[in-house]
């Protein structure tokens, strides 16, 4: 298999592990490329931004209490 | 069989606190099932289900928790009874390549350096951030928004997906991926940059 190394590669990855486990050499690979590439680390900060707005929005949605009907 | 009255929640109380949330309960409907009709018999289904169980409510979990609970399980069964059928359209291609065409150079690198982000959910302007967001979702297509909702609203894992919906793992994960690059785009456009507010 391919490794991943261009940033493309590794933003796919970046993505696809905010649905499912991925495998060792491939959080490796994610490891390996970020340590020097200033794109992915920020494109990685951006996914984990996401990944806790989309938390509190859900949160807010599911508990939080409406405003009172005007 | 008898039920102690103080232990079920006031009628009227029930009454009022549902009316109160309709709005909500549709909005969120809507947005995962994208379509209007199927969104008002989840809602509708999930009244009459609080309206009948209204007794089972434990009442050291929130009110609204636990009818957005409810929701959430009519809006999967409105998903099953939908998106199963033979008629649903199959997964139409669409301009992926376009969205990595727009980040990446032809070698593989990024074009533009990727901006740094700033929290969007600081409590001053989170309301205003969360209907950016529910414009971005709505703007996602139909399928990839009623998948990329089924695992960042209905919390489901992408094996529970794949066998609501009869789809192969790898069909789901493109669509959460091009959901997922979608929405970074979008919200990169109409938040983050700073003149887009």
């Amino acid at each position: 298999m391919k490794i991943p190394n261009t940033c493309r590669d590794v933003t796919h990855l970046l993505l696809a592990r905010e649905d499912r486990a991925l495998p060792v050499y491939q959080r490796l690979a994610i490891r390996v490329h970020i340590l020097t590439c200033r794109a992915c680390q920020r494109f990685e900060r951006q996914t984990l931004m996401l990944r806790g707005a989309l938390r509190v929005w859900r949160e807010h949605q599911d508990h939080d209490d409406p405003k009172p009907p005007r | 069989m008898s039920t102690a009255p103080q232990a079920s929640i006031d009628p009227q109380g029930l009454g009022r606190c549902l009316a109160a949330l309709r709005p909500t309960l549709l909005r969120l409907a809507q947005l995962q099932l994208r379509n209007h009709a199927w969104a008002e018999d989840a809602v509708s289904e999930t009244v009459l289900a609080v309206l009948q169980g209204a007794q089972r409510f434990n009442r050291t979990s929130q009110l609204k928790t636990w009818i957005v609970g409810i929701l959430k399980h009519k809006v999967l069964d409105q998903l099953r009874q939908h998106m199963r059928e033979p008629t649903a359209p199959a997964a139409a291609d669409d301009d992926e390549n376009e969205l990595e065409h727009l980040l990446f150079k032809q070698d593989g690198h990024f074009r533009e350096l990727p901006d740094e982000w700033t929290d969007p959910c600081a409590e001053l302007q989170r309301e205003q951030f969360f209907s950016v967001l529910e414009a971005c979702l709505e703007y996602l297509p139909n399928k990839q928004g009623r998948v990329f909702l089924m695992r960042e609203w209905l919390q489901l894992d992408s094996s529970a997906i794949c066998r609501e919906l009869g789809i192969a793992p790898t069909n789901l994960w493109v669509m959460l991926h091009r959901a997922r690059l979608r929405l970074r785009e979008c919200l990169q456009i109409r938040w983050f940059t700073p003149h887009a507010r």
